[in-house]
């Protein structure tokens, strides 16, 4: 069993800082998803685990052993990337015996190892197959297989089912979730730049955003009560708005709004996160009321914006049997229960 | 008037300048004007000990040569590729001038350095006091070979850094990852993967080699005889245009058949 540890991790290129001291433990067995935007620091993160970026300072540590020093070969780590990055002059089953043979398995374990992991993600009937025979979805079936035919400690997943197409992509993340329950040992770094990814399947979550760690939870936790601003509305996409913090409650453009949580003291400026589909259409408590700016169709659901004293607010409302029209005045409410209070300003000190 | 005759004026032009003349060899290697019946001049070049001398010569010149270039050029090309040093881009822009230059540069540079009166000789005579320098092989098969090596180990590169720039950085960071160490990465990955442009690229300096003329002529080796330079012999020094020309003709026929066979291997190559 091994876990993962960032311990004050920095690395720069050319004097510009691309991960600012990452501190940060992944469990042994867990699933830890770096979610962020592009630039936001989370592939040289993963990078920095298998060894491809040396840092400037910090260590990393797998299963408590300092490899800050170590070259990738001698890490042993399963490794997919988005491209897939297959051998294409090998046949499936030599890609996946590669890593076997390069850290000289027994010749005669390796046939049954890689007939395993060709098992277990599904491929087992294209051994012979060369990668161009191939789909995409199959050719990461492969990566994968080649990544844990080797048994890792740790799987590091770089984007890799950002090249698939949406249906595809559902499915795999399911079969992740299957490998993962089949292999409670291995602990998995998961980079993404998608939330419904990083929140179906990870243990936890760290949002990274400009080089740095911004906010680390369980999916429920970083939803539900998200600490900053950048986490609010990165992960589930939230209602931000500028409020003073009131007994009881908060005022928005002098409107009192009656909350159940608060975590500041009254008079202070914070920000606050509602989250589209927890706001309702109508009178309610916490009425707010606007014009309608946008309205989008979206099959089972409705977006709508509405301008409120001019800050767009978004509404994700089930399907709408009349559905406003552009420049109406409607009224949205939210339940007290239903809205956080996040310090103003913390994700972007 | 009909399209096509615009394509008259360049293949008059080929004809009679190229075309014409390399059909003037050919008859002549086969009906000599000083008499003699068709491949009477054949036998007589063929059964000769300086023919088979020469072509054996040329042959393994310009395999050993060739080998040479694969060797020297793929190592170079992986230095240049995959290992980080500042100045990498300049280097391989200058491999691109390097293939400009003509072949007796290199000859001509090489005398300097390790000819008979050259600078190696010149610094052991000095500190030695010898009447003469230990290096003596460029005036040698040896000389030639290096010299050849020398030129055209970048025809062997260029194409190299070409397929190099398509492989993708991903799959030798995952062999990597996967417990490869670097000597198998390049043996397992990265050879698999170039062995197209090392085909093509050995296939144009193997023809390269076998008519290479300058770089024999300057060595100055005396004993080294290849083909394109008994050719010379044949035709400026004997006078004898007939077996010139039978020589002459072999040398095409070696050299367009590679040709044909360097053709196949780039088209599978991509290049």
């Amino acid at each position: 069993m091994s876990g993962i540890r960032f311990d004050g991790v920095c690395v720069a290129y050319d004097g510009n800082t691309v991960l600012d001291r990452l501190d940060l433990t992944v469990e042994p067995g867990e699933v830890m998803a770096l979610l962020g935007p592009s630039g936001s620091g989370k592939t040289t993160a993963l990078r920095a685990v298998a060894g491809f970026v040396r840092p400037v300072a910090g260590r990393v540590l797998i299963g408590g052993r300092d490899v800050t020093a170590l070259p990738p070969h001698k890490r042993g780590i399963g490794m997919v990337v988005q491209q897939y990055a297959l051998f294409p002059h090998m046949r499936v089953e030599d890609n996946v015996a590669f890593g076997l043979k390069a850290q000289k398995a027994p010749k005669s374990e390796i046939p049954g190892r890689v007939a395993e992991a060709l098992e277990m993600t599904g491929m087992a009937a294209y051994a012979r197959r060369y990668p161009r025979e191939l789909s995409g979805g199959q050719q990461q079936r492969v990566a994968i297989a080649r990544a844990l035919a080797i048994r890792p400690g740790v799987l590091l997943l770089d984007e890799p089912l950002s090249a698939l197409d949406a249906q595809l992509r559902s499915g795999m993340l399911a079969e992740l979730a299957r490998l993962h329950r089949e292999l409670p040992d291995v602990s998995i770094l998961y980079v993404t730049h998608d939330q419904v990814e990083a929140l179906t399947l990870a243990d936890r979550i760290a949002v990274m955003d400009r080089a740095r760690l911004q906010d680390c939870g369980t999916p429920q936790e970083l939803y539900r009560a998200p600490r900053t601003e950048f986490t609010a509305s990165f992960v589930g996409n939230a209602n931000l708005l500028p409020v003073t913090v009131a007994d009881g409650g908060a005022v928005f453009e002098g409107r009192a709004l009656t909350l159940d949580r608060g975590r500041a003291a009254p008079g202070a400026a914070a920000t606050l996160c509602v989250r589209p589909h927890l706001l309702g259409l109508g009178a309610g408590p916490n009425a707010l009321s606007g014009t309608i700016a946008e309205v989008q169709w979206r099959g089972s659901t409705h977006r709508l914006y509405v301008d409120v004293d001019g800050h767009r607010l978004k509404a994700d409302l089930p399907e709408l049997r009349e559905t406003p029209a552009l420049g109406d005045r409607v009224t949205l409410h939210f339940e007290p229960r239903d809205a956080v209070l996040l310090a103003a300003g913390v994700s972007r000190a | 008037m009909p399209r096509s005759v615009w394509a008259l004026p360049p293949v008059v032009v080929l004809a009679v300048l190229f075309l014409y003349p390399l059909a003037l060899v050919v008859q002549q290697s086969l009906t000599p004007d000083n008499g003699g019946g068709a491949f009477d001049a054949y036998a007589r070049v063929f059964g000769s000990r300086a023919f088979l001398d020469a072509l054996g010569t040329t042959v393994w010149l310009a395999v050993g040569a060739t080998l040479g270039c694969l060797v020297l050029g793929f190592t170079l090309a992986l230095v240049i590729a995959f290992v980080p040093f500042p100045g990498a881009r300049a280097v391989a822009k200058f491999i691109d001038v390097f293939l400009s230059f003509p072949s007796f540069l290199i000859t001509l540079a090489l005398l300097f350095v390790y000819g008979t009166v050259g600078m190696a000789n010149g610094l052991v005579t000095e500190f030695t006091g010898a009447a003469e320098g230990p290096f003596h092989f460029l005036t040698t098969p040896w000389g030639v070979l290096l010299a050849e090596i020398t030129y055209f180990t970048p025809f062997v590169i260029r194409p190299l850094l070409a397929a190099f720039s398509q492989l993708e950085t991903a799959q030798l960071e995952v062999a990597a990852g996967l417990g490869a160490r670097p000597a198998r990465i390049v043996r397992r990955v990265i050879l698999p993967e170039a062995l197209p442009a090392l085909g093509a690229g050995g296939s144009l300096v193997l023809v390269m080699c076998l008519n290479e003329f300058g770089i024999v002529l300057f060595t100055g080796a005396k004993d080294v005889t290849t083909l394109p330079m008994l050719i010379y012999g044949k035709a400026i020094l004997e006078s004898d245009y007939p077996a010139a020309c039978v020589v002459a003709v072999v040398n095409i026929a070696i050299s367009v058949g590679l040709f044909g066979l360097y053709r196949v291997v780039s088209k599978r190559a991509g290049a």
